[in-house]
């Protein structure tokens, strides 16, 4: 017997391109961004969103016929919430410096709109397996595009990757550099984020027709 | 002085959605029209202006370090900050819920036309983010918070209004197929991203080191500053004729 199904092996790949969180169901795009100007506090923050992601998904979805449909949302943020303060205390006992530079962001999880879309639109209606499978796979969507985010910026704004420099270095002026390559220090800034952001979707659309919109 | 300084920052230079990405769901999904996004924004600025000094009073009289002495002696030692996530959103999830309760009884008209929105403001980043961020730069007095709540809330308003405004005009171009929607949506929000940076020079000697040392290392060669200047011209145009 296989470990996973082909309709979990559905839920976990689907949400990596055709169904992505991110370009697709346009979620979790609020507190993404700013943390990927750096590929370290990318993945940190994937990982965070998808710790959270599955075991939320898990509570949710076993709690699903406890809660009532009235006060969900406050349940729900109760959840996330309790979630997030454990993710944050660890993160401040073990990557203080990390921590820091995440800042608000790390609280700002809660409200990720993706943890909310995914409660609502799958833990409240399917069996805890299924819902932790559905979590891990849409964090993963959510955390590729944070790293290709991520790595582009710091490779083109800095010149490095997680601090590595890849192109040589700029301030001995060896490298890529030797030969007058420049970094580009626009690439660090938070309006460079969404460009990224844009064409990725753009290449993602043009391979898969079916994801075009009308104007 | 201070609050017209710490208005005009929150508004223009620390522009919520174009300097920290918050309440970007929203801003994605509920501009396609000016009108809803107008309301979407009113709602906004208001649960804003509410819950920000509300949390502001919640941080310093329960959650700071040693700011339980006001209930005696052997409190002062208590530190509640790790809390704080968990009572900032149930106090915003509650003065949602209240404040559509008291529109809805005492202004109906302003009802109608929030309509949707305001229970879906409770999820929005942005509101979250105001409390935090309040935190975060140690707002000094009630005034201010409630200062920063309205600055933040205005610039969401005037962000997702003009971004509404461009959508609706963009509609009559021909762009790529691709990048239709969503693409191009992110792209503008990009280029008007950089406009606002112009703002970033105009305030400075600001009381925030974190922001500066960013600032300073960003602009440490004096290239990027120029290459910088050169892009805003570019964007500034190129914002005007989408307008057209």
């Amino acid at each position: 017997m296989r470990l996973l199904s082909k309709k979990d092996a559905k839920l976990i790949l689907d949400p990596l391109s055709d169904n992505n969180p991110i370009t697709v169901q346009v979620l979790g795009i609020c507190s993404a961004l700013a943390v990927t100007a750096q590929l370290k506090p990318s993945i940190v923050m994937a990982m965070a969103v998808m710790f959270v992601m599955g075991m939320g998904n898990v509570v949710i979805s076993l709690l699903r016929n406890l809660i009532p449909p009235k006060i969900r949302i406050i349940a729900q943020l109760i959840v996330v919430a309790t979630l997030v303060i454990v993710v944050d205390q660890v993160l401040k006992a073990y990557a203080y410096e990390l921590s820091n530079q995440l800042s608000v962001f790390i609280g700002l999880i809660i409200t990720n709109c993706i943890i909310m879309g995914r409660f609502e639109a799958f833990a409240l209606g399917n069996g805890p397996r299924e819902s932790f499978l559905d979590g891990i796979g849409n964090a993963a969507g959510y955390g590729l595009i944070l790293v290709i985010v991520g790595a582009l910026r710091e490779l083109f704004g800095s010149g490095t990757l997680l601090g590595f420099e890849i192109f040589g270095s700029s301030v001995e002026g060896t490298g890529l550099y030797a030969l007058g390559y420049e970094n580009n220090g626009f690439m660090v800034l938070p309006p460079m984020a969404l460009i990224v952001v844009g064409l990725i979707i753009w290449v993602q659309r043009h391979y898969n027709k079916e994801l075009h919109e009308d104007n | 002085m201070e609050y017209l300084e710490l208005l005009f920052k929150s508004i223009f230079v620390e522009n919520m959605v174009f300097a920290y990405f918050l309440g970007m769901c929203s801003y994605l999904a509920v501009s396609k029209k000016v009108s809803t996004a107008f309301g979407l924004g009113l709602a906004v600025v208001f649960v804003l202006m509410v819950t920000v000094p509300l949390n502001w009073l919640l941080d310093q009289y329960i959650l700071q370090e040693g700011a339980l002495s006001w209930l005696g002696e052997e409190y002062a030692s208590y530190d509640l900050s790790f809390l704080t996530y968990i009572l900032f959103i149930a106090t915003i999830a509650t003065m949602v819920q209240l404040v559509e309760i008291v529109v809805e009884k005492f202004a109906p008209a302003l009802y109608n036309s929030l309509g949707i929105f305001l229970p879906l403001i409770a999820v929005n980043c942005a509101i979250l983010g105001g409390s935090l961020f309040m935190q975060a730069r140690d707002i000094a007095t009630l005034g201010l918070a409630t200062t920063y709540g309205v600055g933040a809330g205005i610039g969401f308003f005037l962000a997702i209004v003009s971004i509404a405004a461009i959508r609706e005009k963009i509609r009559y171009s021909n762009v790529p197929a691709p990048l239709r929607g969503l693409g191009i949506t992110f792209i503008i929000t990009g280029l008007m991203a950089i406009g606002f940076m112009s703002f970033g020079g105009m305030l400075t000697g600001g009381d925030e080191g974190e922001d500066d040392a960013e600032a300073t290392e960003l602009s440490v060669d004096g290239k990027l500053q120029e290459e910088k200047n050169a892009i805003n011209n570019e964007t500034i145009t190129v914002s005007s004729i989408t307008l057209e």
